[in-house]
């Protein structure tokens, strides 16, 4: 009998396109996937990054998750912000992050933030912006803070300050507005939840609630909510239906046969090494 | 000796510049018909792409003291054509020394939009206010017109959202051993505001505010209410 249960072998799968082409061709349309049009930003401040983000996610103009974690875990000291298709920023930041940790336990010391970097853009860069991941990367490390933004096709920046997806216009203006090198811990919160609430509001791709992440030498918070930007409206009415609003159509009520050969309930300890 | 198989080089299509006519701007409009009152509501969100272009523009337009209009679609076509209808109308009184029927402005809007057969107003228009025997009435009109009298109607961005919504709680559609009790203008008024708030939470072209008026025989009263701003 053939295998009906394909094994995965690594790497994606190709064998489709040809299929895929031909049927567009004839009309069809291919599913469309989520989109995160979203505000992500972040800051270098005094000792360590704070990172920002937004948890709308949306399927053209219809809100898809009113709440989704847009901060990814890299490692204990770096997290990455995604924007842009949300499958590829969710999948792409896991396969770094494993990467990551087999490089932690192969060397023995904490992983740079360069390192992150230079493992995201090669591996978006391969696949010439396919993969529609748009990163804000930003950790402490041995050699101290840092902050990248990385685009789909693979170029980064390593900046002081930076922003990305659909609201990064409405982040950057407030960042290009108030932005000091050494700020304090508490106005560089301030100033990234200020900046991804610019996003929220002017920028229809990004709303709901605004999520932070600190990151300092030896300690890691990651805030969810930070913010309610959005207060939800109370609804005015009661929408209670009365029993039985809901028609059945029929009904029947079988009995399980069951053959009862034997019953025996006893203690097993349990299996620990 | 072999002939080398060269990449066959596809001639580029030639580059047409084209300007589009239309755009979308969003926005959701609503309206009921009670006994003997109306209600019509819209959003105030007025959007381009990911863009708000402003947060207080209502898609509602009072044409005579009976008779308000609900537009929504091209921003552009809402202005145009309801500076046409309020022209037709004022010349309308004029001639005739009254304001048109909520009945009639109906059939003239159909006429004017069907006029524009082949090149339309891309606008979605809600007609609500009293007919000539004070019992409250909603006419609902595609861009080319068509129209028709209904109960409830909701058009625009939202429309897929709310109208199902109306279907259940006013219409009273799948609901087993349902009465349909009337209507009262405040179950009405309370029931928009909460079809707004619903759909201010998934449409991101429906948001910002709302203006609600109530047409009834003692003339028409206008409120505002407030939606999420994200």
């Amino acid at each position: 009998m053939a295998a009906t249960v394909e094994l995965p072998t690594g790497g994606f799968v190709f064998e489709n396109c040809q299929r895929n082409k031909v049927l567009e061709g004839q009309g069809f349309k291919a599913p469309t996937a989520y989109k995160t049009g979203t505000t992500i930003a972040g800051i270098v401040f005094k000792d360590g990054v704070v990172l920002g983000a937004d948890t709308r996610a949306t399927e053209d103009t219809i809100v898809a998750d009113k709440n989704c974690a847009k901060i990814h875990y890299m490692s204990s000291n770096i997290y990455c912000c995604g924007a842009g298709t949300a499958a590829d920023t969710e999948m792409t930041t896991q396969m770094i992050s494993s990467e990551l940790e087999l490089h932690r336990l192969n060397t023995g010391r904490l992983p740079r933030v360069c390192t992150a970097n230079r493992l995201l853009k090669q591996m978006l860069f391969r696949y010439h912006g396919y993969i529609g991941a748009a990163l804000v990367l930003g950790g402490v490390d041995v050699t101290g803070p840092h902050l990248y933004s990385i685009h789909p096709h693979g170029s980064t920046d390593k900046l002081p300050y930076v922003t990305m997806g659909s609201g990064s216009l409405a982040a950057m203006a407030i960042f290009e507005d108030r932005f000091k090198p050494d700020m304090s811990r508490d106005d560089a919160m301030k100033l990234v939840r200020d900046a991804i609430a610019a996003g929220i509001f002017n920028d229809l791709g990004s709303g709901s609630n605004i999520d932070l992440c600190v990151i300092t030498k030896d300690k890691v918070e990651y805030i969810r909510p930070f913010d309610e930007a959005n207060k939800k409206g109370v609804r005015q009415g009661k929408y209670r239906y009365a029993k039985g609003t809901t028609g059945v159509i029929s009904s029947e009520v079988r009995k399980i046969p069951i053959e009862v050969v034997s019953s025996n309930v006893r203690a097993v300890p349990m299996d620990t090494q | 000796m072999e002939f080398m198989t060269m990449p066959t080089q596809q001639a580029e299509k030639p580059i047409q510049a084209r300007f589009s006519p239309y755009d979308m701007n969003g926005g959701t409009v609503l309206a009921i018909a009670g006994e003997d009152f109306a209600v019509i509501a819209s959003d105030t969100r007025l959007s381009q792409g990911f863009s708000i272009h402003s947060r207080d523009t209502p898609k509602t337009t009072q044409m005579t003291g009976n008779t308000v209009i609900g537009s929504c679609g091209f921003h552009g076509d809402v202005l145009t054509l309801t500076k046409v209808i309020q022209t037709r109308l004022k010349m309308f009184s004029h001639i005739h020394n009254k304001d048109m029927d909520t009945t009639s402005i109906a059939a003239m809007l159909s006429t004017i939009l069907y006029y524009r057969r082949f090149f339309p107003y891309y606008v979605y228009n809600i007609v609500a206010g009293l007919d000539s025997e004070g019992k409250g009435c909603v006419f609902s009109f595609d861009p080319v017109g068509s129209y028709e009298r209904e109960s409830y109607r909701a058009g625009g961005s939202a429309s897929s959202m709310l109208q199902p919504l109306l279907d259940n709680q006013i219409g009273m559609k799948n609901q087993e051993g349902a009465k349909q009790v009337p209507l009262s203008k405040a179950k009405a008024v309370a029931l928009v505001k909460d079809v707004f708030t619903s759909a201010a939470e998934r449409d991101i072209y429906t948001g910002d505010g709302i203006v609600i008026h109530v047409v009834s025989k003692d003339g028409i009263t206008t409120e505002t209410f407030p939606l999420r701003r994200d």
